[in-house]
């Protein structure tokens, strides 16, 4: 009887289990291809196994090792920064009244939020081009050289990193000023007729009530240490800056895809998947300890 | 409230730099369709910076022109439409199930794990690679829309939801003699319209932007989506090159101009969208919080 009154909400289930089934769990049986020298035309069930052999190979090869330090310094620096600007860029924001301008502002800081590495991608090679793209200009005009951006290691870098800040600080102050509203009014009155201006209660009233919420966000973030942004990399890097601007994901595709070396790739991406995921649950825990988050 | 000097000070500061962070978003835009509006000349001699100079469309004419293009527009389209479809139809049914509770669902627990482990724990590039190469559908729009169409995120905030749709419609219903899906169909369906477009909007921009499955499953270039086509070209393939009818035309247009138009009409469905998504976005982030 029960189970003929659950029966529909098990088949409405269905399609998507199915789905993840093929597309996700079934991969993950895949994963025994790190383990083998996978030929594409002997398939699993033939293929050699070699035992730990491709994850040996990524700690002796000299290319996997930059491209971990190179993931790790990108995508640390993306963390941090994405913590500290969009916070302050809330706090500027939350001192304007005028709603229109703060609307306005908001709209503009949005948008590429939405836009696509690629269509970015195209733009900035375009803007930070050496040979007198609009930024170049700009330098020039200051009186400098034209700088390197997308051509020289370090600069690569840095432009990898202040591009994904421009590209999402503004949608990642949403979560402060939705945190910001929920200050609780009475808080500021009291501290208006103690005489504080308007500096001080943001030091002591609006920075403590949204400093939880930053160090969710911030504890929650350091779970993608190790993805420092397929996408952006892929549409802005060139064999000039692998050595400082290859990453993990894109060496994996260059590898595996390009160069049809399936067993080595896999382990590569496997040894990724399974210390971010740790990472996750490890600071995941600790959110739900110390700040009661939850998903659900 | 009274506001001391120093603050006034500050406020005029602050309200310049916000213009000057506003103007830094949008500026390397309005270039690139400035930049698409000019003349070769213009655009090689590195003349142009906020305004077209020179104004002419010839850009805009040759790239719609190409059939690449256009046939590239035509397969972006179709999967984005696909795409969302699908996902939309999964995200709704199986956030229906999953927003009840165990007495009423047994397996929800389960069934939520089996979901919400692919959040923690993805197989990696290579394994999907020969997963989706060894159905068979590699080279056909099957290969862009399947794979992903689940998003547990999505479902997430959609089961959270319909929890907080009243249970009394859902009882009404049942004395009815409504089942369930009648009930997701007639009751919880329409009440869930905001969320639906909000979500669907999502899913389409998803779709529109996505170009590496196309990449790596579409030999044919023909058969590339926009965003593909576009990271082919700027990332210096030139495959417009390759077309007789367009060799000559090529000549007398300077690259650059054709680029910036090229981007800048793959931006556009986004820009048209845009609006209802800041609508709507604000209010889907949070869309999870509403609880009963």
């Amino acid at each position: 009887m029960k189970w003929r009154r659950s029966f529909p909400l098990h088949l409405l289930v269905l399609p998507s289990v199915l789905f993840v089934l093929i597309f996700q769990y079934i991969p993950m049986g895949g994963i025994v291809i790190a383990f083998q020298d996978y030929k594409p035309w002997l398939g699993i069930r033939h293929s050699a196994w070699v035992g730990w052999e491709n994850f040996e190979y990524i700690f002796t090869y000299p290319d996997s090792k930059q491209v971990i330090v190179n993931t790790l310094i990108i995508a640390f620096f993306k963390i941090v920064a994405g913590m500290i600007v969009p916070f302050t860029f809330a706090l500027l924001l939350n001192e304007i009244r005028l709603v229109i301008f703060k609307r306005s502002v908001q709209t503009l800081v949005y948008l590429p939020h939405f836009l696509s590495w690629v269509i970015l991608g195209g733009i900035l090679t375009d803007i930070l081009s050496i040979n007198n793209g609009l930024v170049n200009q700009f330098v020039s005009w200051l009186g400098f050289e034209q700088i390197p951006f997308l051509q020289d290691g370090s600069w690569f870098r840095f432009t990898v990193i202040l591009s994904d800040i421009w590209k999402e600080f503004g949608f990642s102050t949403i979560i402060y000023l939705a945190a910001l509203t929920a200050i609780n009014p009475s808080l500021y009155e009291a501290a208006e007729t103690d005489g504080a201006g308007r500096w001080k209660q943001t030091i002591h009233i609006t920075i403590p009530s949204i400093l939880p919420i930053a160090a969710l966000v911030g504890t929650l973030a350091l779970g993608n240490i190790l993805n420092a942004g397929f996408d952006q990399i892929m549409n802005l890097y060139n064999p000039l800056v692998y050595n400082k601007g290859d990453i993990i994901d894109t060496f994996v595709y260059r590898q595996g895809i390009l160069g049809s070396q399936f067993s080595f790739s896999t382990a590569f991406g496997l040894f990724k998947s399974v210390i971010s995921m740790t990472l996750i649950v490890v600071f995941y825990r600790l959110a739900y300890k110390y700040a009661n988050y939850r998903l659900f | 409230m009274r506001r001391s000097f120093s603050y006034r000070v500050f406020s005029v500061a602050n309200h310049l730099f916000l213009v000057l962070i506003s103007l830094l978003c949008i500026l390397p835009l309005l270039h690139i369709l400035a930049v698409s509006l000019s003349s070769k000349a213009a655009a090689t001699a590195n003349i142009v910076k906020f305004w077209p100079v020179e104004l002419t469309f010839d850009a805009y004419r040759l790239t719609i022109e190409n059939s690449f293009f256009i046939g590239s527009l035509w397969n972006s389209i179709e999967r984005t439409v696909l795409g969302t479809l699908i996902s939309m139809v999964l995200c709704i049914t199986a956030a229906y199930a999953l927003s009840k509770e165990n007495r009423v669902f047994p397996g929800r627990t389960f069934y939520s794990w089996f979901f919400i482990f692919t959040m923690l724990f993805s197989a990696g590039l290579i394994p999907s690679y020969l997963v989706v190469t060894n159905l068979g559908i590699k080279n056909t729009i099957w290969a862009l829309v399947l794979p992903g169409a689940v998003s547990v995120y999505n479902m997430v905030l959609m089961l959270n939801f319909f929890r907080g749709i009243p249970k009394d419609l859902e009882e009404a219903a049942f004395m009815d003699g409504a089942g369930h899906f009648v009930t997701l169909w007639k009751v919880y369906l329409p009440l869930s319209m905001p969320s639906v477009a909000t979500l669907s909007l999502f899913s389409m921009v998803g779709n529109w932007n996505a170009w590496f499955d196309g990449l790596i499953y579409l030999n044919n270039a023909q058969d590339y989506p926009l965003a593909t086509l576009l990271q082919q070209l700027t990332a210096g393939i030139d495959m417009s090159t390759s077309s007789a009818v367009n060799a000559d035309a090529l000549k007398n247009i300077a690259q650059r101009t054709v680029k910036a138009a090229q981007i800048f009409l793959s931006m556009i469905p986004i820009l048209i969208v845009y609006p209802f998504l800041q609508r709507y976005f604000v209010q889907g982030m949070t869309l999870g919080s509403v609880k009963e």
